[in-house]
């Protein structure tokens, strides 16, 4: 990503740099399940192949793997393909922001209450639709899964202080 | 002729008013359940297994089985419209289905995968019912090498049949193998690969991958594309049935193809998402039109579907006769029959006939039923199709997140399945393929523990592995599709050294 030099918005992240990190952060991955498994054992014990032995095997096969996807990320892609636009990846990330905060409260504010901010949100922000619109479908849509979720499949679904109020 | 009688008697059971009610209510669950991403199949029976203790036992399976056809019908339905599958099954329907979509051929894709659906079903219930006990017996002599070749040749196949570079394949495919072993290891009850971490212990469930790698990685490349969500219009009405029932004839081989490979894999305990991958993989390559797979082929929407449904109905023939349930929904439903005092195994053919010729009979009404549901309801699920993007991304997030929770009841697996798909649009954009990674998370526990099973007879050595003609063929398999790539690779250079004229560039 050190080539930002044109407009904030034209340049992105090259899909070169973007595979060789995605090959790095496999490698990495590798080496965890390698040390995992060799924590626990991977030779032979009383029962055969001891817990390690297995996903010692897939860890080293996923290193080399990617290993060679790291160099054919240099050898195959050319430099100038871009992953994505910056614009593209804000897009991306106005998704990922909100639904990250969304499943940070869940536990605190219930899935019910946490369900309709967020539909609401994405209507005004997204769809910019009236807030009778936004009111209908981001009370009715969690009122439905209520029902649903908890009268009819009887699954109790993680509840806050809103749900607790209207005696839910 | 014994069983031809039973079998009648078996319909007469299930033609009673209440069991033709309990037949459509499942068959309405199963469908919502197989549309609904996250609300599976399996977890949908498991949830709805308690309302059936009042029922009698026969219309407790007619009910669960019939939300399992349903859920293997409703899968198709995302899958085409959305390119979520519902169910991992139902991933291959994807491939060519969703472009179909794309393309305006909801509709056709639709008809071709409800019916490709009920003919594999049909197929397999057909085989249960006359070969019952001879495949029964071929089963039981399934040791864990047979079994572990069986996993081997479906995941080279993955590695063969990819059109990405096959190191990406194998590392994608690998890392699911290594999120299966996290957690209580199986074979000795260690733990391992948790680093200490408590919400680690009983690993990573395939549902959360699913989720978050199809669903949450969906919406994900579908805002970075811009903001229409690609959803085809499904246009399905009769004319449109029909017409399509006019093309799939010419398919016949294919289906045959696909419902042999189904039965073949829902026996043995591969299961339906092997088999609809394999029936993919098979069918792209014997086909004429093989390049045109992934663009909106309609023999890439009947193959894998008819695999699926026909290993999904296969799976219940070991479980029944074995008391070795094919699938995650037969072993749920194995459960089921446990708590309603029936023991499972080849005794319930004697003791309780009635039991197990009203669930045969139930399977072929309940296709049926399946089929007619289907194809007149979709109109109503076209319907979400016209809701813009804006209310249904966010409800797509609800529900994969309320779909997440459910699994296990646990708020991580919410945080797991946002990193998932995190994880999935990058995965997807640099090419590496996701099913590999989720079925090896499905299979994976199985595969190792076979793997081990059969080198602990073996006393460590991997000629256990080619040691009988069976499990020597399906290896050997394994290894030609495993290496196909360059197989083919190597056939074509061969061909042109040989006549350099005649062809063109490869």
């Amino acid at each position: 990503m050190a080539e930002n030099t044109q407009s904030a918005d034209a340049g992105g992240p090259s899909q070169r740099a973007v595979e060789a990190g995605v090959a790095l952060g496999m490698v990495g991955f590798a080496l965890v399940v390698i040390v995992g498994s060799l924590q626990v054992g991977i030779g032979w014990g009383d029962e055969g192949p001891k817990a390690g032995f297995f996903p010692f095997y897939v860890g080293l096969i996923i290193f080399a793997a990617s290993v060679i996807n790291l160099l054919q990320a240099r050898a195959r892609i050319a430099g100038e393909r871009l992953f994505a636009e910056w614009s593209a990846l804000r897009q991306v990330l106005s998704v990922v922001i909100p639904t990250a905060i969304y499943v940070a409260v869940l536990p605190w504010v219930g899935i019910y209450f946490a369900s309709a901010v967020l539909i609401g949100f994405f209507m005004r922000w997204l769809g910019r639709y009236g807030w009778a619109l936004i009111a209908a479908v981001s009370v009715g849509v969690p009122l439905a899964f209520f029902l649903v979720f908890e009268r009819w499949f009887l699954v109790p679904l993680p509840k806050g202080p809103i749900e607790n109020l209207l005696g839910l | 002729m014994e069983e031809l009688t039973n079998l009648f008697h078996g319909f007469a059971v299930v033609l009673q008013p209440f069991n033709i009610m309990v037949m459509f209510i499942g068959i309405i669950l199963g469908v919502l359940i197989g549309v609904l991403p996250g609300l599976g199949g399996a977890n949908g029976v498991a949830i709805l297994l308690p309302l059936t203790f009042t029922m009698s036992p026969t219309s407790a399976i007619i009910m669960l089985s019939c939300i399992y056809w349903g859920a293997l019908f409703g899968g198709a339905i995302t899958s085409v419209l959305f390119n979520i599958p519902g169910e991992p099954w139902s991933v291959a329907t994807t491939f060519d289905g969703h472009p179909m979509a794309q393309k305006g051929q909801a509709g056709e894709a639709l008809t071709a995968a409800f019916t490709s659906s009920f003919i594999g079903a049909l197929f397999a219930v057909i085989m249960i019912t006359l070969v019952a006990p001879l495949v029964a017996n071929f089963a039981l002599k399934f040791g864990p090498a047979e079994q572990f070749s069986v996993y081997f040749l479906a995941f080279c196949s993955f590695v063969g049949m990819s059109k990405e570079p096959p190191t990406k394949t194998v590392a994608s495919m690998m890392i699911g193998f290594a999120l299966a072993a996290v957690g209580l290891d199986q074979v000795t009850g260690q733990l391992r690969l948790t680093f200490g971490f408590e919400s680690m212990l009983n690993g990573f469930d395939f549902l959360i991958a699913v989720i978050g790698l199809f669903g949450i990685g969906e919406i994900l490349l579908t805002i970075e594309e811009g903001l229409s969500f690609k959803g085809g219009k499904a246009g399905i009405n009769p004319r449109v049935v029909f017409q399509t029932w006019a093309r799939l004839p010419r398919y016949w081989a294919t289906s045959l193809r696909s419902c042999l490979i189904g039965c073949w894999m829902g026996i043995s305990p591969a299961g339906a998402t092997p088999a609809s991958f394999m029936s993919y993989g098979i069918a792209k390559r014997a086909s004429k039109n093989g390049d045109k797979f992934g663009s909106g082929e309609i023999e890439g929407v009947i193959a894998p579907e008819t695999a699926a449904h026909a290993a999904g109905t296969a799976a219940l023939l070991p479980m029944l006769a074995l008391g070795v349930p094919g699938s995650p929904t037969a072993a749920v439903l194995l459960g089921g029959l446990l708590i309603w005092g029936l023991q499972p195994g080849p005794l319930l053919f004697v003791e309780q006939k009635e039991f197990v010729w009203g669930l045969i009979a139930s399977m072929y009404l309940g296709n049926i039923a399946g089929l007619i549901v289907v194809l007149t309801c979709v109109p109503v699920f076209a319907a979400i199709l016209r809701i813009p993007f804006s209310i249904i991304a966010p409800l797509i997030l609800v529900i994969c997140a309320i779909g997440a929770y459910t699994v296990h009841n646990s708020v991580f697996d919410v945080v797991l399945m946002l990193v998932f798909g995190v994880l999935g649009y990058v995965l997807k954009k640099c090419n590496y393929p996701l099913a590999p990674l989720v079925l090896a998370i499905v299979l994976g526990d199985k595969a190792e523990e076979t793997f081990r099973q059969s080198l602990l007879a073996s006393q460590g050595s991997l000629t256990i592995f080619w040691a009988n003609g069976l499990v020597g063929t399906i290896m050997a398999l394994g290894l030609i599709a495993l290496f196909w790539g360059a197989i083919q690779v190597g056939w074509t250079r061969l061909r042109l050294a040989a006549s350099p004229a005649s062809s063109g560039r490869a």
